[in-house]
């Protein structure tokens, strides 16, 4: 192949990974080893060899259409609408903005955390808390870890005592040359449920979102594997990989620029509905510990979101809500939201402040 | 007889009765070509798994298909020794020694214990053992991520060793189809070894031709309504939208009755066929005039 050829492919994957697809080395070696198999002569077969190596996940496609239209002069073939939703990390992204800049400014008071017991900080809301207060309550958000409870899985492991284990019995028999010797035992293996949190970043979660989000946080860090994490606002974005960063800071610029919709409005329903299509049914929330945090502030109709709140909790294992408003004193469920959620939940919680977290923490690892 | 071109790859798959699109049947000529995994997303229904049997049947190879499932291990998915009947020859051999009145040569013996005949080979042995070969990996996503990182070992080097009997390699790396329904996502190691494709629900001509060559006692009119029929039900925004074997099932369901073209009556009647939960039956009959 033409060194010239091969500088255009090497450019054009350089371009799609600005555009935020993974393209790799090894993605880009494998590009140009398909197109040389390919013998190009169609404008269909670059893009092909293109798309099948440099693209790994459904997401990816619609930016790769772009590109490549945008760098080969629209010459991408037509083929039916994706069904897969675009891309947001390519949108306009919206600046982070202090999510406490407002209310904290009346409490900005170094002197008083001083003062103040650890015990009353636990206990303050984190919606009113100054500039020192918070620093310390991010510190100690990630310090928690919360983990779900264990279930029996499919793998076997040696015990003393339970059923009998056949190959290690037989292989216990065979060392003895066939004679029979003690029988070996063994039980189910436990395996930790998957936990799934599903985090409201609209505008009236606004002075809750960093602290959640670090929360959110500390979870992933815990068990990456086992942990989902997704805001929720007017669209549904997946931010899982933005926080397996280790360091919280960074991973709460990642996450804040992945979400395209901080402290916008509220579409609940259909965010929720985005994310049971997309990844809950598909196994995500199946048998998992799914919490939703949320002040259950809906804009459409309340009954599209109890539809989707039913199907929710057929899905998962237990539904825990969290809803910051409900440490309040006097607090009813009287948002529209709420009230339809309220049957399908498992467990309905606080989370206002750091201790209502540590709660939350004890009802995850109960579930 | 290996396909030279995507083209030809796809009149091959036709031959054996599947449709591929152009996208597809490149991704399947380049992993035939660069030797490299095939990883193929796509919603329910749409074809990933006969793809990979008919990639078999169209080039000749064996097909050997590995199944996933939480919990799945190495002794499930690579090999296992037949112990009941390690211990049958054991006891065969010391019978027969008995007599004939001498004493069984004791390393011998436990040499003959780890023959190949005693070991059960699983699909991820039989595939190196088959050559040439399709493995299709199933749902890979529904394995535990411990298996991907031994799966990943196993299709770089197509060779396994086992202690008892030494390494096994096949003597040409089998042609690896990997799906997944992305309940989980799958390591980016294991990705970037494949190549990547999503599969998208056919068009109105590619899903009447495949309704066509998959039943061909149907009627023209009954393909074209059915298809036509499905493609608007996935645009409607329901909890499964019904795939190509829906489509297929639903047509079978309306011939076995009999009909030669789609009328609401017996649309109704069959409905379960294709629409697996309640809301979405009545989803399709609120909106849907045509079935009505």
């Amino acid at each position: 192949m033409s060194t010239d050829l091969t500088s255009v492919l090497v450019g054009f994957a350089r371009t799609l990974r600005n555009a935020g697809v993974q393209a790799t080395g090894e993605r880009v070696e494998a590009m140009v080893a398909a197109v040389a198999a390919l013998d190009v002569t169609r404008p269909e077969d670059a893009y092909w060899a293109g798309r099948l190596t440099l693209c790994g996940e459904p997401d990816d496609l619609p930016v790769y259409d772009a590109a490549f239209a945008a760098y080969f002069g629209g010459r991408a073939p037509a083929r039916p609408p994706a069904s897969v939703p675009a891309r947001r990390r390519g949108a306009a992204l919206f600046a982070q903005d202090d999510p406490d800049g407002g209310a904290a400014g009346s409490r900005d008071d170094d002197l008083a955390v001083a003062a103040s017991p650890a015990e009353v900080l636990r206990r303050r809301d984190l919606a009113v808390l100054s500039a020192a207060e918070r620093d310390e309550v991010r510190r100690l958000v990630a310090l928690l870890a919360p983990a779900t409870a264990a279930r029996p899985s499919r793998r076997h492991r040696p015990a003393g005592a339970g059923a009998v284990d056949p190959p290690r019995t037989v292989r216990r028999m065979l060392r003895h040359l066939g004679e029979p010797a003690r029988l070996a035992r063994r039980e189910r293996r436990d395996k930790p449920r998957r936990l799934v949190l599903l985090l409201d970043v609209s505008g009236s979660m606004a002075p809750y979102a960093d602290s959640l989000l670090r929360f959110a946080h500390a979870a992933v860090r815990r068990r990456p594997a086992r942990t989902e994490a997704f805001t929720l606002g007017t669209r549904l974005t997946r931010v899982t990989r933005a926080l397996r960063h280790r360091d919280p800071d960074g991973a709460l610029r990642a996450a804040g620029e992945a979400i395209p919709d901080w402290h916008g409005g509220t579409r609940l329903a259909d965010s929720l509905k985005a994310f049971l299509d997309r990844w809950g049914q598909r196994g995500t929330a199946r048998g998992a510990v799914v919490v939703l945090f949320s002040d259950g502030w809906e804009r459409g109709d309340p009954a599209l979101l109890a539809a989707q709140m039913a199907r929710l909790s057929r899905l998962a294992h237990r539904v825990v809500w969290v809803n910051p408003h409900r440490g309040k004193p006097g607090y009813e469920p009287l948002v529209a939201g709420m009230a339809a959620a309220l049957p399908y939940l498992d467990d309905f919680v606080a989370g206002h402040s750091l201790a209502a977290l540590e709660d939350l923490v004890g009802v995850i690892s109960r579930s | 007889m290996i396909p030279a071109t995507p083209a030809a790859l796809a009149d091959a798959l036709a031959g054996v009765g599947y449709l591929a699109d152009d996208g597809l049947a490149t991704a399947g000529h380049l992993a035939i070509k660069l030797g490299r995994p095939l990883f193929l997303e796509g919603d329910a229904g749409v074809g990933k798994t006969a793809f990979a049997q008919a990639l078999a049947s169209a080039t000749g190879a064996h097909f050997v298909r590995l199944q996933c499932y939480e919990g799945l291990d190495a002794a499930q998915a690579l090999y296992d020794w037949d112990f009941p009947r390690q211990i049958l020859h054991l006891r065969t051999v010391e019978a027969a020694a008995a007599a004939a009145g001498d004493k069984p040569d004791t390393a011998a013996l436990e040499a003959s214990l780890y023959d190949r005949r005693f070991l059960i080979a699983r699909p991820l042995l039989q595939a190196l053992e088959l050559s040439p070969c399709v493995l299709l990996v199933d749902e890979i996503d529904r394995a535990d991520d411990e298996f991907e990182a031994f799966l990943l070992e196993i299709l770089a080097d197509a060779a396994i060793t086992i202690p008892e009997l030494g390494r096994i390699a096949a003597p040409t790396p089998p042609l690896t189809v990997l799906t997944s329904n992305r309940t989980r996502e799958v390591h980016d190691a294991l990705k970037r070894r494949c190549l990547y494709h999503w599969v998208e629900h056919p068009s109105f001509a590619q899903e009447v031709a495949i309704i066509r060559s998959r039943l061909p006692e149907v009627t023209e009119r009954l393909a074209a309504d059915v298809a036509g029929a499905v493609q608007r039900m996935r645009q409607l925004d329901l909890i499964k939208a019904p795939g190509v074997a829906e489509a297929l099932d639903w047509t079978s369901a309306l011939a076995a009755l009999g009909a030669r073209e789609l009328d609401p009556d017996l649309a109704a009647a069959t409905l379960g066929a294709v629409l697996k939960y309640r809301e979405d039956g009545e989803r399709v009959k609120a909106a849907a005039p045509w079935l009505a």
